[in-house]
This record gives structure tokens, sequence and C-alpha cells, in this order.
């Protein structure tokens, strides 16, 4: 493995102190919509207000990814009337706006989160099951 | 003098050959170093019963049903109407015929082909520390030599209460209306049914693409129908051929033309095959049980079920794993789980490099709706 020095692998030097699960919000039906609930294990690491506003944008995006508008029904009659074959050749919306939300996340955890020692996981990587949220030793605590 | 020169030669660190020297763990270590980089992808440690093909670009279930026959069944009826029937058709009647039928023949196979070898919205098991994660959020009180009583946790969904169920082959609480396929031993999301005719789930993902098949097929078989009858009402030659569609589509076009009316009555309602057998929302259970997916609007509906944004596969079949190198810099237990999505495949029994080739004891009857869901 070629020495790439980038966030993930210096990441991996660290270890791991412990991993925090958001878990999905099931209350609006099956949209892809995560619980903006702070949990306990990170108050020490971060601003609340600003992991909630992460999430917030996330849950926002994904809403996105899923919207019913008059673009996605003309899409769908299209790809249906050509045996949805074009499903093939091009991008979906949907992978267009994941594309978006993989930027969103690495832009996250460069500014805010890995100065905090903190990483966010993309949740495409966890099946859009949970946001993982692993929190590394802090260095800085020297006993 | 021989012997004497040899004792006198042997090297005091050379492993004697009658020792038994412990071997296996030379040679696993120096397999680990010299192990070739050729990273692994996904599908090959994929833990459901499913098999890849092209470097897992096509898949399709363990066992795949009559899908043989079915594809069978369509490209004889076809081809028997294209041979015996469109030449006394094109004649008598319009050369339209064999252009409608040619068209409605590629639509129906190219629907079918994508109905069974896409992935049905299935949900990759949950990694160890996910599963750790969830096991401490429940008050296990049971020990680990039986199978604690089935977990369940309640949520509210549009003020409706619906139970989620913990899955114990995927360590994980299934989302609402996702279902655990036994024949495929995945969870699918939105599980309909598993199909044997198609030879694989029919879930969230490919859901449209079986209902323009059924419907398709329907349009096909009920205009060959038609057509050979014309032909035989028109004719007085007797061709066995012709013989042979009728008796196919006679006894087809009623079971297909009714799979397609259900499923525009489930289209409309925006129900699942699984959920309006089980009853879940018809009000068996209790009393105000409505269904709190539906938008209420027949329109709406069938739009969010056909035409809503393609979802991504949830298991990147074709991504790369992680390669052995960064378990080992990670630390001994945490960066093993972290990164173990290879070592410990879903806690199941089976095991890691068989898994395409594990035999399935389970024969499939030939029912049309299977509605298969594990504990």
């Amino acid at each position: 493995m070629a020495e790439t020095h980038s966030l993930q692998d210096m990441r991996q030097q660290a270890a791991v102190a412990a991993k925090v699960f958001i878990q999905r919000d099931y209350t609006k039906g099956t949209v892809c919509q995560f619980q903006t609930k702070f949990p306990s294990e990170l108050e020490t690491r971060i601003d609340k207000q600003q992991f909630e506003e992460t999430v917030q944008t996330l849950n926002n995006l994904y809403a996105e990814a899923e919207k019913l508008g008059s673009q996605s029904y003309v899409e769908g009659c299209l790809a249906c009337l050509t045996a949805y074959t074009i499903f093939l050749c091009m991008e979906t919306h949907y992978e267009k706006v994941l594309k978006k939300i993989a930027k969103y996340i690495q832009e996250q955890n460069d500014k805010i989160y890995a100065p905090r020692g903190l990483l966010l996981t993309d949740p495409i990587e966890r099946g859009l099951r949970v946001i993982e949220v692993t929190i590394f030793e802090d260095r800085s605590l020297t006993r | 003098l021989k012997n004497n020169c040899e004792y006198q030669q042997i090297d005091p660190q050379a492993l004697p050959t009658p020792t038994p020297a412990p071997p296996p763990h030379h040679g696993n270590d120096r397999d680990k170093r010299e192990e070739p980089k050729r990273p692994r992808r996904k599908w090959q440690v994929f833990p459901g019963k499913n098999r890849f093909y092209c470097d897992g670009r096509i898949m399709v279930a363990r066992q795949s049903g009559v899908l043989p026959l079915t594809l069978g069944l369509i490209v004889i009826t076809s081809g028997l109407f294209f041979i015996f029937d469109c030449p006394f058709l094109v004649k008598h009647l319009t050369s339209c015929i064999p252009v409608i039928g040619g068209g409605l023949f590629v639509f129906v196979v190219i629907t079918l082909l994508q109905t069974s070898l896409t992935d049905p919205g299935i949900l990759p098991r949950a990694t160890p520390d996910e599963a750790a994660d969830i096991e401490k959020q429940i008050d296990n009180t049971g020990n680990a030599s039986y199978r604690p009583p089935p977990r369940t946790k309640e949520v509210l969904i549009n003020q409706q209460v619906v139970k989620l169920k913990y899955c114990f082959s995927c360590k994980m609480f299934r989302p609402p209306r996702t279902s655990h396929c036994s024949l495929c031993d995945n969870c699918v999301e939105r599980f309909d049914h598993h199909c044997p005719w198609v030879g694989n789930c029919v879930g969230k993902r490919n859901y449209r693409f079986f209902y323009t098949f059924i419907v398709s097929l329907s349009f096909l078989t009920a205009f060959i129908f038609g057509c050979v009858t014309t032909h035989l009402a028109l004719s007085t030659k007797n061709t066995p051929g012709s013989n042979m569609e009728l008796v196919i589509c006679f006894f087809s076009v009623w079971s297909i033309l009714g799979l397609s009316g259900f499923h525009t009555y489930l289209v409309a309602s925006n129900l699942t095959t699984n959920e309006d057998i089980k009853g879940s929302w018809s009000g068996k259970s209790g009393e105000g049980v409505t269904n709190p997916y539906s938008h209420k609007n027949i329109f709406i509906n069938c739009c969010s079920v056909l035409c809503a944004p393609m979802p991504p596969s949830l298991i990147d079949r074709r991504g790369f794993l992680p390669t052995d190198e960064s378990v080992q810099t990670a630390g001994a237990g945490i960066g093993l789980a972290a990164k173990s999505e290879i070592n410990v495949v879903g806690g199941s029994s089976q095991p890691a490099s068989g898994l395409q080739e594990s035999p399935s004891p389970v024969p499939v009857p030939p029912h049309s709706h299977q509605n298969s869901s594990s504990v």
C-alpha cells in the first residue's frame, strides 16, 4: 500500500477508543432519515449544535435524493418506455445526490471532525442503516 | 569416516527431519508477508445464498427456480407465433402484427432479465461493531447457549405503531417493510415475495421491473391468443404449432392477467404481497390499523412505487475489500472488528470461502408466491 498520508491512513494509525452509531429515524416512513438526537459519548468532543446541523443537512440531502417530483415522474415514465435499459447507461438522480453526500461528509470530516479526533463514515458504506462516528483516543491527554 | 564427517557437518540450527517442526506457523507467516496483493471484491465474500457472474456485475438467487422454464415458454410460444401465424396474418390482415408482437416480445424478455438479474434491495449485514452496539442497547438477560426470545422494537410511523423485528442472521433490527428471505438468506427491503418463475426475490429495487414484466406479458399472451384464434377462425388448416400456442396461451392468460390485476391493486394501495397475505394493515390484528406508507391517493401511490428515483444497490458487490495490512496496523481487537467483514462474515455458520457453493438443503416447492420469512 502506498503511503498516501491521507486522513484515513493517519486515522488508522491512531487507536479507536469507541464507536457511536446514529440509527435511522422511521417516524416519516421508509425514507432515509437519521435521528438527530445528540449521543452522550460525543459531549466532550463536539458542540451539540454543530453535530445536529451535520445530521440535519444529511437528512435534507437524502430527502432530496428520494423526492417525488415532476422530474422523477418524467424520468420514471421514460425509463419504463425503454424497458429500463437507460438505467444501464445513465447515472440516476439518486446516485448523483449520493456523490454530493460523499463530498459533503468528506468536507465535514476535514474541517470539523478530524481536528476533534472524530471520523464520520458515509452511511452508504453501512447499507444506509447507521451513521458511524469513530472516536479516536485523544492524544493530547497525557497521563 | 563418512559418518563422522556427516555428524560434524550437521548445522545445529537446521531443523532435524524426523522431529515434527511446526510448518503451518512458518508457512502462514511467510504466506502473509509474501501474499500477493490482489485485492478481492466484496461479492466473493458475500454471506447470502446468491451467485455472481461477470465479476459481480450480474447476480442471481441460489436456486434459479423455474426461470429457464419461464424463458423457454416465452421464447417457444413467441417463436411458434412468428413461424406459423404471422405469415398467414400478414397476408390476410396487416403487417403490423409481427411488429407489435416483436416489440412486445423484446419488452417482455428485457424486463424479465432485469427482474432476475438485479439486486432486489438486499441489506448488507451489520458489521460486528454495529451488532455489538445493538446488543448493548437490548437488555440481554439470557446466556449465550440458547437463543433469547425474539426481540422487537416499536416505532411510530405516521401515527401508526409498527413493530420492528430483530434479524438473527443479519444481526440488526429490520427496517420497516423489510423481510428476511430464507431461500436467499438475505434481508430484502420492501420485500414483496420470492418468485420462483423469475428466480429472484422481488423487492424495492426490482418491483417496477417485475410489474412491467407481468403487465407486458399479459399483453403479449393476450395478443398471441387473439392472433391465434383469428388465424384458426379464418383458416381451414390446423397447424400443430397454432394448436400448441392456443393451449399454452389459454392456460397462462388467465393466471397472468389475474396476477397483473392483483399487483395493480397492490401498487395503487402501496402494499406488498407480504403485507397483504399477512393482513398487516387490514385490521385483523386490531382496530384503526391503516397502512402508514400509503399516500392516500391512487395516483401518488402508483408514482411512488413505479416512478420513484431508482435506489442504489447497497451491497456494493464490485467494491474491493480492504487489504489485510490495514487490519494489522489499526490495533488488535478493535482494528480487526472494524475491518472484519472479511473475517467474520455475518456470524452465521457458512464458511467465507465456499459461500457460493454451499449446498442448499431446502427444496423449493413450486408455489407461485413464496412468502419466506424467518425469525
